[in-house]
């Protein structure tokens, strides 16, 4: 099933594989994520199912050849459904040493490693930590490895058009994206036109690319490589008929927001100050003025979540995003929107914590904080994406359950799938149901207390409205008047009333489904965020292999849908493998009193599928 | 067309709830007043406050009102006028809550020139939590924190208004209506926003901090009242003035008639000129007259009038929003 075990007998190689997981690694600065992304579109279009995982770091240019300095694009495409970016890489890229030192424990026993010779120079290796060549010395033995003077070709190929060397170098990139492109049979058009397109003021750098580019396609043809590295296939997945496109996260959450915005038929002022990963969110809707939205970049993630709040008093929605680090800052006046009742959307792109921790890596360590992390008695509907594509529904839900109840909603994405992209079938938005909001206009009996006797939601007067004028704030108010007061009773049943509000959404949210597996039995994995890939993986191959499991993946993780409790005691085991030390799981054994096992990881990566396979093994052993 | 709007019409049923003496009562009246004098739909005011003794003012207005949270006011107040630029947005603050808590956010409403009047209530003195020494007091402040004196030095408020880019800087008395009421009129009138700094007692916990500059009998003497265009002269018969000593760079206070001193030697006041401006907002009594009045006003876009047109800049390029369109943005590919 993968490049290794196709080409481990030696014999006809070149033929047909399910599978394969690419990486590509290098600087930060030799443009990974480009040849990532620009070999990602052409494996969409050649029609594999595909998932991508983008893996950079922290530092913008970090000195070359520094192994911190690794930026990598992983991609995992076949001709089955593919829902994670891959547990072992078949074919490393390897741009330099520091590339080949920090990647090569991902890569198979007998994976093959593309490597640049002409970065393999002394100093290379030393700020590497190698202390002899390893393209040389016969410690890659247990790989196939090309090892390639990309560098010296490119340069050759580039020269026609003048560029300076710096210039020049930077085409190394295209010309490893041209071989790739060879050995995986993906057409070269779309990159040439997207090069083109890119560069239409700069001729020469675009024609360069493309030399590049087709330079190294050329070599795949027509150069010796070592015994069973030939064009390997890797047939058209058998997918859902229609359009389709590749998307990330962020892309997916930003269409997401301005398509609820105009489902509830209002406009979107998104809030926001820049941090890693969130800040694509900001920059996607900052180009998106065509619709009903205004963007600010406030001066801090206080001011941002405020500007929102203020937002949504006049009669906007307002949404603020940010990650961690950001939504502590904000969680005072989170609870001021809790406390005045009014809707506001705060999205958490999830990262490595504590604190700085690691911004540019992936964790789900924040759910606890979206539930739990505020003053007062405060709660508020969390829901989570569970994919890069389905943050577009979920944004769209974030908006529906805001507006109709009249609360913040905190809706948790997180780095991995802020930016990894998948193929996404593009949903017809006529087919949405509208939810559009209504503001009070009737002074008769108007109070800013009024409350939907179903929803319970507050009523939303916007400013602007005659005859409407009133005030709000943090201060305790009446329940009935709206007015400022003290009353010990009031306090109390003004608690309870904001509590029922939200323990009431439960009722207006779907009953949580199994997403594969049977609906009782022995065991289900329960999961919630970007684990839905590794997850849905592993049930599959251990409900292959004959064991009962299903899997059930969480959308509300506040207040979670009503029938869970009574799911869930249906299996006799249960197993909660989240990006944390276990937080989900507090909530379940806490809530419904299920002895659910944990399987929990905290190290800036995703899942890998075998090992959540493995947690089902043993719990099932153990079970015994 | 209903019959024209009065004090009463912009008063609430709430109990105002400030300490008897309070100086926030006389701003409470006098801006209750001259709300129907600035032909505003009383339905597009909106006053926003943070937190504190001044904070507590939108309660007591009929008008929208939002009490928020503390130093946060500037953020919600923009998000406010973001959302609708057509509101007409006052924003109440204090010494405390503007300029210590919600500094950050002060500074970048006045630099983004935001269109909101701001009106910051200084007591130098934190009320609401019993007393605290403010970023305003002066060194030597006693009070529970400091009952040995505070020994950091005090932030200026006009001037620190100046330096954050504000484009209209104002300094008025609390109990004096006369004098406030047109500062008030020409800071709602200023397009961008506006910044109003009111001397307010504290009868509790700072009583008569500003007694010298408040003494209407000796006001000719502690006081400099600014008008645009005229010489800056104060005292009982405008016998003194200020005049920008050339070689120093700073200003002094000099006598008409003494040591050969003219009318064309003081410096007359021009409130678009920052580096008047700034020289202006920093001095203080008992050294100098205390300035009142509009010590900068020079206008430019305001921010929230550039955000909507690069919006409809954007629509007239783009053409028409369609999220099918935007779904369908960049590749696609068609799976038969």
């Amino acid at each position: 099933m993968s490049v290794v075990e196709e080409v481990s007998d030696e014999v006809d190689v070149g033929k047909k594989i399910t599978d394969v997981v690419v990486r590509f690694a290098g600087d930060s600065g030799d443009g990974m994520q480009l040849t990532g992304s620009n070999f990602t579109e052409a494996t969409a279009l050649y029609g594999n199912d595909l998932a991508t995982f983008p893996d950079f770091p922290a530092e913008i240019r970090a000195p070359a050849g520094a192994t911190f300095g690794v930026s990598a694009f992983q991609i995992y495409f076949g001709s089955e459904d593919v829902t994670t970016a891959g547990d072992d890489v078949d074919v490393l890229v390897a741009m330099n040493p520091a590339a080949l030192i920090t990647n090569l424990s991902s890569l198979e026993p007998g994976g093959l490693i593309v490597a640049d010779n002409d970065a393999f120079t002394a100093k290379n290796l030393t700020r590497a930590g190698y202390t002899e060549n390893p393209l040389e010395d016969g410690s890659l033995d247990a790989y196939r490895v090309i090892s390639i003077d990309i560098t010296k070709r490119v340069l050759a190929t580039v020269k026609p058009y003048g560029l300076s060397h710096k210039f020049g170098v930077r085409c190394k990139n295209m010309w490893t994206l041209g071989l790739m492109m060879w050995l995986f049979d993906r057409s070269r058009d779309a990159a040439i036109e997207g090069l083109r397109k890119k560069f239409a003021k700069a001729p020469d750098i675009a024609e360069a690319n493309v030399a590049a580019i087709n330079a190294g396609h050329a070599y795949g043809e027509t150069a010796e490589l070592p015994s069973g590295v030939e064009v390997y296939k890797v047939p058209a997945a058998d997918v859902e008929p229609g359009l389709y496109r590749n998307i990330t996260g962020t892309e997916a959450l930003s269409y997401g927001l301005i398509a609820g915005g105009q489902l509830a038929s209002i406009p979107l002022v998104f809030a926001s100050y820049p941090i890693t990963p969130a800040s694509g969110l900001l920059h996607a809707l900052s180009g998106h003025k065509e619709f009903d939205v205004v963007t600010f970049q406030a001066e801090d993630e206080i001011a941002a979540v405020c500007a929102a709040i203020g937002a949504s008093f006049a009669g906007s929605l307002g949404i603020t995003s940010s990650s961690g680090p950001g939504i502590a800052l904000k969680a005072e006046a989170i609870s001021l929107a809790c406390a005045t009742e009014l809707p506001l959307v705060i999205v958490n792109t999830q990262r490595g914590g504590p604190s700085t921790g690691l911004p540019t890596k992936t964790e789900q360590s924040d759910l606890l904080q979206a539930i739990f992390g505020r003053h007062g008695d405060t709660p508020l509907p969390v829901i989570s994406a569970s994919t890069s594509s389905d943050c577009f529904d979920v944004a769209i839900e974030a908006v529906r359950i805001a507006t109709k109840y009249s609360t913040p909603v905190i809706l948790l994405s997180d780095g991995y799938m802020a930016n990894a992209s998948e193929p996404w079938l593009v949903p017809d938005f006529d087919s949405y149901e509208p939810f559009p909001v209504k503001f009070e206009t009737d002074p008769e009996g108007f109070s800013p207390a009024n409350r939907d006797e179903d929803t319970l939601a507050r009523v939303w007067a916007k400013p602007g409205t005659p005859g409407l004028e009133h005030r709000i704030g943090g201060i305790e108010r009446d329940y009935d008047t709206g007015d400022i007061s003290y009353e010990p009773e009031n306090h109390h049943r003004m608690t309870l009333v904001r509590q029922s509000k939200i323990d009431g959404i439960a009722n207006d949210i779907p009953d949580q489904d199994v997403d594969s597996g049977n609906e009782s039995g022995k065991m289900a994995v329960v999961g919630w965020g970007s684990t839905y890939g590794s997850i849905h993986q592993a049930v599959k191959r251990a409900r292959q292999e004959g064991k009962d499991v299903a899997h059930i993946h969480l959308r509300h993780m506040w207040p979670m849908p009503a029938n869970l409790g009574d799911l869930l005691s249906g299996y006799e085991e249960v197993l909660i493998p989240e990006m944390n030390t276990g937080q989900l799981i507090h909530l379940i054994r806490s809530h419904y009193m299920i002895d659910a096992k944990g399987l929990n990881k905290i190290s800036g990566q995703p899942f890998k599928i075998r090992e959540i396979e493995a947690a089902i093994t043993e719990q099932l052993e153990n079970a015994k | 067309m209903n019959a024209p709007l009065t004090l009463k019409d912009y008063e609430t049923d709430q109990e105002v709830r400030w300490c008897p003496g309070c100086g926030d009562y006389a701003i409470l009246k006098t801006i209750q007043k001259l709300m129907p004098t600035l032909n505003v739909p009383k339905e597009n005011t909106v006053f926003v406050s943070g937190i504190g003794c001044s904070s507590r003012f939108p309660y007591y207005m009929n008008t929208y009102g939002f009490h928020t949270i503390h130093g946060r006011a500037p953020s919600i107040a923009t998000g406010v006028k973001l959302a609708n630029p057509e509101l007409d947005v006052w924003m109440v603050t204090g010494d405390g809550d503007g300029l210590s808590i919600g500094g950050n956010h002060m500074l970048h409403a006045l630099r983004r020139n935001v269109d909101l009047q701001i009106l910051l209530f200084n007591n130098e003195i934190y009320g609401l939590t019993k007393g605290q020494y403010s970023p305003t007091s002066k060194v030597g402040t006693k009070s529970p924190s400091t009952p040995d004196g505070s020994i950091d030095q005090p932030l200026d408020p006009a001037a620190f208004a100046l330096g954050a880019g504000a484009r209209f800087v104002a300094r008025g008395i609390d109990t004096e209506a006369k004098s406030l009421t047109p500062l008030l009129a020409r800071a709602h009138a200023h397009k961008g926003t506006s910044f109003v700094e009111i001397y307010q007692n504290c009868p509790v916990y700072n009583d008569g901090i500003f007694d010298l500059v408040k003494d209407k009998k000796n006001a000719a003497n502690t006081r400099l009242v600014l008008e645009h265009g005229e010489p800056m002269l104060f005292g009982t018969d405008n016998e003194k003035g200020i005049r920008l000593n050339m070689k120093t760079l700073t200003l002094e206070v000099v006598t008409l008639g003494e040591e050969g001193v003219t009318l064309d030697d003081i410096l007359v006041h021009d409130e678009t000129n920052i580096t008047i401006a700034q020289m202006i907002s920093r001095i203080h009594s008992p050294d100098f007259p205390e300035p009142f009045g509009v010590i900068y006003c020079n206008p430019t876009r305001a921010f929230v009038d550039d955000v909507y047109s690069q919006r409809i800049a954007v629509r007239e390029t783009k053409g028409a929003a369609d999220v099918n369109a935007i779904l369908r943005g960049g590749h696609t590919w068609t799976v038969s």
